[in-house]
């Protein structure tokens, strides 16, 4: 039994400001962001034409928030992947919008380690993914260290869904330090293709992405066509550092990604990725960390580029946010800044912290290093900050509550 | 015997000195979570290990082993150790 509920935190409008782009119908009903940091998590509820928003939070403050997701099958379910400076890791869940927690009874975590074995701890639940729309409790959750979790009861209960330590061929691609995320490696971008419940994708920032088709039972490597860091060998997997996938849900065969080297496409059932980041502008580059998709267009994404010269400063290059898109499948690109600052900007997104929602136009949202909320209603023709102030933010994503209006 | 718990785990039981049996550390431990389900894993790995920020005392002396003996008269602790900004 889990235990550990939380009083409703205190609603406010404080964070909140008003983003100044003209009123448009959503077509999709009203928006929630919710928004994840390293000390706590809030959600902003947005009115139907996305103009105004209400705050509600801090949730936990000063927990490490990774990722606090809606589930879309019932528009109440909200699951928070948490941790303390000093408590393990854990994941809340709240059946009504956010008002009472739960601590899931049991959290990830590996088998204990039989005799001769290495130990493995999970350090941080980093990522949720809500399972297929005909399996309803069934969530996904990605940890670092890089494996993946299960629940088929909404969150409650968690088992290793694939244990990649386990596969020899596996441990093999994994058994370098290669990976220099500095709080460990992910695994991440856990996608679930809307037609087929066993067909699902993950990436690893230290070890590729990979396929399964089964359900699970197995696994492949979906890494040809990705470049590596100069000098190493692109066939050794560990060396493969996807920072964020996307499945197309108009069109699931398409899925993108932004890499450590690029950003990539692949139409499958082709094998191979292509790297239409080469078509960013040189001075711009294409390294970045999150990748968006248009919930109905499949031509259409959007990326976040950072710095990623030299020593890697990880902040807007030049010191000039903007998000690129691409309206043809990333052929060509897209400067999209007006309303962003125009100099001196010297944070960047992280992969987590960029979402888009199911408005018409579409609404584009990202947060920052530096704690502000940005929102587009235009599908990035024009932003505006939706809330400042907040922690280090480390997600993004949108949803909609049921019987919202 | 009398436990002394530190601010980041009295969500789990809502007092700051709670009364737990146990002939040791890791018997104490279970009985803690016995009463407050969940606050082992907090403090607790899965490979039984103690969490880096998280520190025992027994009767005033530090305690790195889950199998220190204690007596009902025994004092715990436990303490949130520094973890940075």
């Amino acid at each position: 039994m889990a235990t550990s509920v939380k009083k409703s935190p205190a609603r406010s409008r404080a964070a909140a400001k008003r983003p100044a782009a003209k009123s448009r119908s959503t077509g999709a009903g009203p928006v929630a962001v919710l928004v994840a940091t390293r000390k706590g998590a809030w959600i902003f509820h947005g009115d139907p034409s996305r103009r105004t928003w209400r705050s509600s939070g801090p949730h936990f403050l000063g927990h490490t928030v990774h990722h606090l997701v809606l589930d879309p099958r019932d528009g109440r379910t909200l699951l928070a992947a948490a941790k303390t400076g000093h408590l393990g890791p854990t994941v809340f869940r709240s059946t009504d919008g956010g008002r009472k927690w739960k601590e899931a009874a049991r959290p990830p975590a590996f088998p204990r380690a039989g005799e001769g074995e290495k130990a493995r701890v999970v350090d941080h639940t980093f990522w949720l993914t809500p399972g297929h729309a005909n399996e309803p409790g069934v969530w996904y959750a990605g940890t670092s260290p890089q494996a993946l979790f299960r629940s088929g009861d909404g969150g409650a209960t968690w088992d290793l869904f694939f244990d990649i330590h386990s596969d020899p061929q596996y441990r093999q691609w994994l058994g370098t330090s290669q990976d220099g995320t500095p709080d460990g490696p992910k695994l991440h971008s856990i996608l679930v293709d809307p037609r087929d419940a066993s067909h699902l994708y993950f990436g690893m920032s230290g070890g590729g992405v990979h396929e399964t088709v089964d359900q699970g039972r197995t696994w492949k490597p979906l890494v040809a066509g990705l470049e590596v860091v100069e000098g190493f060998d692109a066939s050794n997997l560990a060396f493969h550092d996807p920072h964020c996938l996307q499945i197309c849900p108009s069109q699931p065969d398409r899925l993108y990604m932004q890499n450590h080297c690029g950003i990539y496409r692949i139409d499958r059932p082709a094998n191979e990725w292509t790297r239409i980041g080469r078509n960013m502008p040189r001075r711009v580059g294409d390294i970045g960390f999150p990748v968006v998709v248009h919930p109905r267009d499949a031509d259409r994404a959007w990326v976040f580029p950072m710095d990623g010269s030299s020593v890697w400063p990880r902040t807007c290059p030049g010191g000039l946010p903007a998000v690129y898109g691409t309206r043809n499948g990333g052929r060509t690109w897209q400067r999209l800044a007006q309303g962003m600052p125009g100099r001196d900007a010297w944070w960047t997104v992280k992969r987590q912290a960029m979402a888009s929602d199911l408005g018409d136009p579409v609404g584009l949202y990202f947060g920052t290093t530096s704690g502000e909320v940005w929102a587009s209603r235009d599908e990035g023709g024009r932003w505006s900050c939706l809330a400042g102030h907040l922690p280090e933010i480390y997600a993004v994503e949108t949803g909609r509550f049921a019987g919202a209006r | 015997m009398n436990v002394l718990i530190p601010t980041p785990l009295r969500s789990y039981t809502g007092q700051r000195r709670v009364e737990a049996a146990g002939a040791s550390l890791a018997e104490v431990l279970a009985d803690l979570e016995r009463q407050f389900p969940g606050i082992r894993f907090r403090m607790i790995d899965e490979q039984e290990s103690m969490r880096p920020h998280i520190r025992f005392f027994v009767n005033g002396a530090q305690t790195f082993d889950l199998a220190r003996p204690l007596n009902a008269t025994d004092e715990v602790a436990i303490v949130q150790a520094l973890s940075g900004g």
